[in-house]
């Protein structure tokens, strides 16, 4: 204890709003544990319906995250380091996804990719089916989470600057070798941040699934639609799948947040 | 920076204080003329109940009819968790059963309407459906709504009763949903209610079936032991139970109780 | 001529031509903001100037017309041309042996001879014991060498040195020169430096740029003996007043009037420098008499030790002189002097 630095800067009334958003947020998780039927709380997320949605939304997610990640960094990459006309404009417009209600962006994806969307007819002729599959569930993943990852990315890349890009040039290295040795390993933290964010918010999104991708057990039905639809009949089935959720979501915070620690 | 800090508060403090006060007035309805009837009700009764409320509000001063439409089984829930309403129509008995064995409804509840299904389908009926049976055709996009939910409970008696297999490709949470997926051409079919097929007029045609007679939904009505206006909540019931009511609900395509 | 260039960048003022030979050391020596860092960027291929070319053993670099679209560019990654600058910026999350090694693996040299190679570079720099090490665990002097050792790994041929001594400590500095001074003979290296030892001891020849131009050239020690610039005579130690010659002396634009010896013919009315150590110069509190041509009227502006004398400095001139006369003469800033050299310890020659 002897020697550690004092904080400075850390007035002591700050503890009190930190507590109360704190508590703000743990109270309503509290509230789901204690509300939960233990007693048969085992036989609730190991039936068919349970684990069916739960293997279906951490294989969407995983997924929709990867795919985040390959077009995403492109985006971030172009955003931070390149300049033409109009790029404020484009990234106004990536980050939109982040603001739309998800309903309204299934909207969107449905008179995008749906059987008389945009590109409806296209999707036909390639003999792909992308309605009612899991392809869509995909879709609706990646379409609102791409901004979290897009954004973590940026910001990290604007704040490394291009100095080691530079030095990187001249001792021989040509741009994809730079992009390879130099630029992803020393960003690696922030893309790691905005995967496990992008991973976060496709493992909870509903609007846009449901609007887009329909929900069918197996197929379509990620956890949280099937949380919603228990609510109907099965309130404690709803309550107990939705603190398997929780418990995901922290293991894969408490994941990420370890590996970048270490 | 400062300044920015500064307005940011200046906002985030007013519009707190235009929703505290928002709210306050909500509740101190002022005078003893003022009176709010809230009612829940199945979506489905949305434009029907809706035309009901302005009628009452027009014959009886100083009452404001306030709705709150959804899923049935939502609306039951809510109310279990001490929602303030006067008066729930339920789309199904199911539901106010709920309702009914948790001792939340002041007298016994009353049927006012039924509703059957029929299929409906995009205007120019892609897929040819004519007959329950060809929503079993292969290649046939159908779109239901999940067993859980009233609607879709009615399409799995069908199912059982007329012997036909049918296969969806999504089971919805709400008849809007299937609607909506029929009307945008995503689905060549779905299951919904005869009085949805009415209120979505030109978007959606609609092929009845006999066998659809097999699951009829009835639709009651109560009024709510924790209301304060137990009598106004009556007069309403009264209303839609009267012969007003019965037109407006046969109107829209609702079969009688 | 190995490497020729010449280049103007509007925005930075710049407008210079520069040529070096096979194995020559050519250091730009110049005031700060003096452009020096832009010429290196430009020869790097990390900035395009506005109109300019160069070529290195025949090759062009690059060639941008009037119009500002370059006829020919090649990028920074295919010039031959590394460049040390002031920090290390060895990459974070290399040791310091696989930042050595980056170079040669990056052309597509396999790991292990890449490696053998950093390993060779790395003694040849005497950093081999923190080939292990990455850079966060570097003092400034080991990561500088290190930095070094990555850019010969690349076998540039033109280097370009950026100030390499700046950020080091005073007590580090003179290992690192001695360092680069063995690894830099026989190749063709710019430095860009404010030091007038790095230009001593490491350059065969001396630039000097003031303002994006290049004011002189020559070999060092004729720089810094016969300086024909503000900078470089600064840098040299010696004071210089500018003017034109009227037979007898220099006379400045501000009607200073310095006689000397002329050391090379010079015509009346031509532009010349008159040049004197500060050690020659007298410091009286009256213009004395006698045999020395040159009195100055001038205001001490301050007062330094200048080894085991004083240097007493004015706007322009300064001279040296013994602690003990500073006392006696009771010399403090503000006090006005005269300053008097013989002319016979002036040399005057053209500017």
């Amino acid at each position: 204890m002897a020697g550690r630095p004092g904080s400075v800067g850390l007035p002591g009334w700050v503890f009190v709003p930190a507590a109360v958003g704190a508590l703000f947020v743990v109270l309503p998780l509290a509230a789901i544990v204690t509300r939960v039927e233990w007693s048969n709380f085992f036989g609730l997320i190991t039936s068919d319906s349970s684990v069916a949605a739960l293997l279906l939304s951490l294989r969407t997610s995983a997924t929709s995250t990867l795919l985040c990640v390959i077009f995403g960094v492109p985006m971030a990459m172009v955003l931070a380091r390149a300049s033409f006309r109009g790029q404020q404009l484009l990234r106004s417009l990536v980050l939109l996804p982040l603001v739309l209600p998800p309903v309204v962006g299934g909207i969107a994806l449905l008179y995008t990719f749906g059987r008389r969307g945009l590109l409806g007819e296209t999707i036909d002729v390639l003999g792909l089916q992308i309605a009612f599959s899991t392809t869509a569930v995909i879709l609706a993943q990646t379409f609102v989470a791409m901004p979290f990852l897009v954004v973590s990315l940026e910001g990290a890349l604007r704040t490394s600057g291009q100095r080691y890009e530079a030095v990187a040039a001249t001792l021989g290295a040509r741009p994809t070798t730079v992009f390879r040795r130099v630029t992803l390993p020393l960003v690696l933290p922030g893309l790691a941040a905005g995967a496990v964010l992008s991973f976060a918010r496709s493992l909870g999104e509903f609007g846009a699934t449901i609007t887009f991708a329909g929900s069918l057990q197996g197929v379509t039905r990620t956890l949280p639609l099937e949380i919603y639809l228990q609510r109907e009949v099965d309130p404690d089935a709803a309550v107990a799948l939705s603190l398997v959720l929780v418990l995901v979501a922290v293991v894969v915070i408490g994941l990420a947040r370890g590996g970048r620690g270490a | 920076m400062k300044r920015g800090a500064g307005a940011m508060a200046g906002v985030v403090l007013l519009s707190a204080g235009a929703a505290c006060a928002s709210g306050s007035s909500d509740s101190s309805s002022g005078g003893s003329e003022e009176t709010t009837l809230t009612i829940y009700a199945g979506s489905s009764l949305t434009s029907t109940f809706t035309e009901l409320g302005k009628k009452f509000e027009a014959s009886h001063e100083g009452v404001t009819v306030t709705f709150s439409f959804g899923g049935s089984a939502d609306l039951v829930a809510q109310i279990q968790q001490g929602a303030p309403v006067d008066v729930f129509a339920s789309a199904d008995t199911a539901n106010m059963d709920k309702a009914v064995a948790d001792d939340l409804v002041e007298d016994d509840p009353v049927d006012f309407a039924s509703n059957t299904l029929q299929i409906a389908v995009p205007p120019d009926n892609p897929a040819g459906v004519s007959s329950l049976q060809d929503l079993a055709k292969p290649g046939t996009t159908l779109v239901v709504c999940a067993p859980e939910v009233p609607c879709g409970a009615a399409a799995q008696t069908v199912e059982e009763s007329s012997g036909v297999t049918i296969e969806p490709v999504s089971e919805e949470q709400a008849v809007t949903d299937v609607l909506t997926k029929v009307e945008s051409g995503q689905a060549d079919a779905g299951l919904v209610y005869v009085t949805d097929v009415r209120s979505a007029g030109d978007r959606v045609k609609g092929v009845a079936f006999p066998e659809s007679s097999e699951a009829v939904n009835s639709y009651p009505i109560a009024v709510l032991s924790a209301s304060e206006n137990g009598d106004m909540a009556q007069e309403f019931l009264d209303l839609v139970t009267g012969t007003e009511g019965q037109t407006a609900l046969a109107a829209a395509g609702f079969a009688k109780p | 001529m190995a490497f020729e260039f010449t280049a103007t960048v509007g925005s930075r003022g710049m407008d210079l031509t520069l040529g070096i030979g096979d194995q020559e050391v050519v250091a730009i020596l110049g005031p700060n903001g003096a452009g020096k860092s832009t010429v290196l960027s430009v020869i790097a291929g990390l900035m395009r100037p506005d109109t300019g070319n160069a070529s290195l053993d025949g090759r062009v670099l690059f060639d941008v017309g009037r119009s500002g679209t370059p006829h020919a560019w090649v990028p920074a990654h295919a010039r031959g041309v590394a460049l040390l600058a002031q920090e290390p910026l060895l990459f974070p999350h290399l040791t310091a042996l696989d930042n050595v090694a980056f170079g040669p693996r990056s052309v597509g040299r396999s790991r292990s001879e890449s490696r053998a190679l950093a390993g060779r570079w790395l003694a040849e720099v005497d950093a081999t014991q923190y080939a292990d090490r990455k850079p966060s665990q570097l003092s400034g002097g080991q990561a500088q060498r290190i930095a070094v050792a990555r850019a010969l790994a690349t076998d540039p041929q033109l280097l370009l040195l950026d100030e390499p001594l700046a950020a080091l400590d005073v007590a580090v500095a003179p290992a690192v020169r001695q360092m680069l001074r063995r690894v830099l003979a026989n190749r063709p290296v710019i430095i860009v430096t404010h030091d007038v030892l790095d230009a001593l001891l490491l350059a065969d020849r001396v630039i000097v740029v003031d303002q994006g131009h290049v004011v002189e050239e020559g070999s060092t020690t004729q720089v810094l003996a016969r300086p024909r610039s503000a900078f470089a005579a600064r840098i040299a130690g010696l004071n210089m007043v500018r003017g034109t010659f009227d037979g007898h002396g220099v006379r400045s634009s501000g009607g200073l009037h310095i006689e000397g010896l002329a050391e090379e013919p010079i015509r009346h009315g031509e532009r010349a420098v008159a040049v004197f150590r500060p050690s020659a110069v007298s410091v009286y509190r009256q213009p004395p008499g006698g045999s020395p041509r040159n009195a100055i009227d001038v205001t001490i502006t301050d007062l330094e030790p200048h080894g085991d004398q004083v240097r007493v400095r004015t706007a322009d001139l300064s001279a040296d002189v013994t602690a003990a006369a500073v006392a006696d003469l009771d010399l403090v800033p503000e006090s006005p002097v005269v300053f008097t050299v013989k002319a016979s310890e002036v040399a005057i020659y053209c500017s």
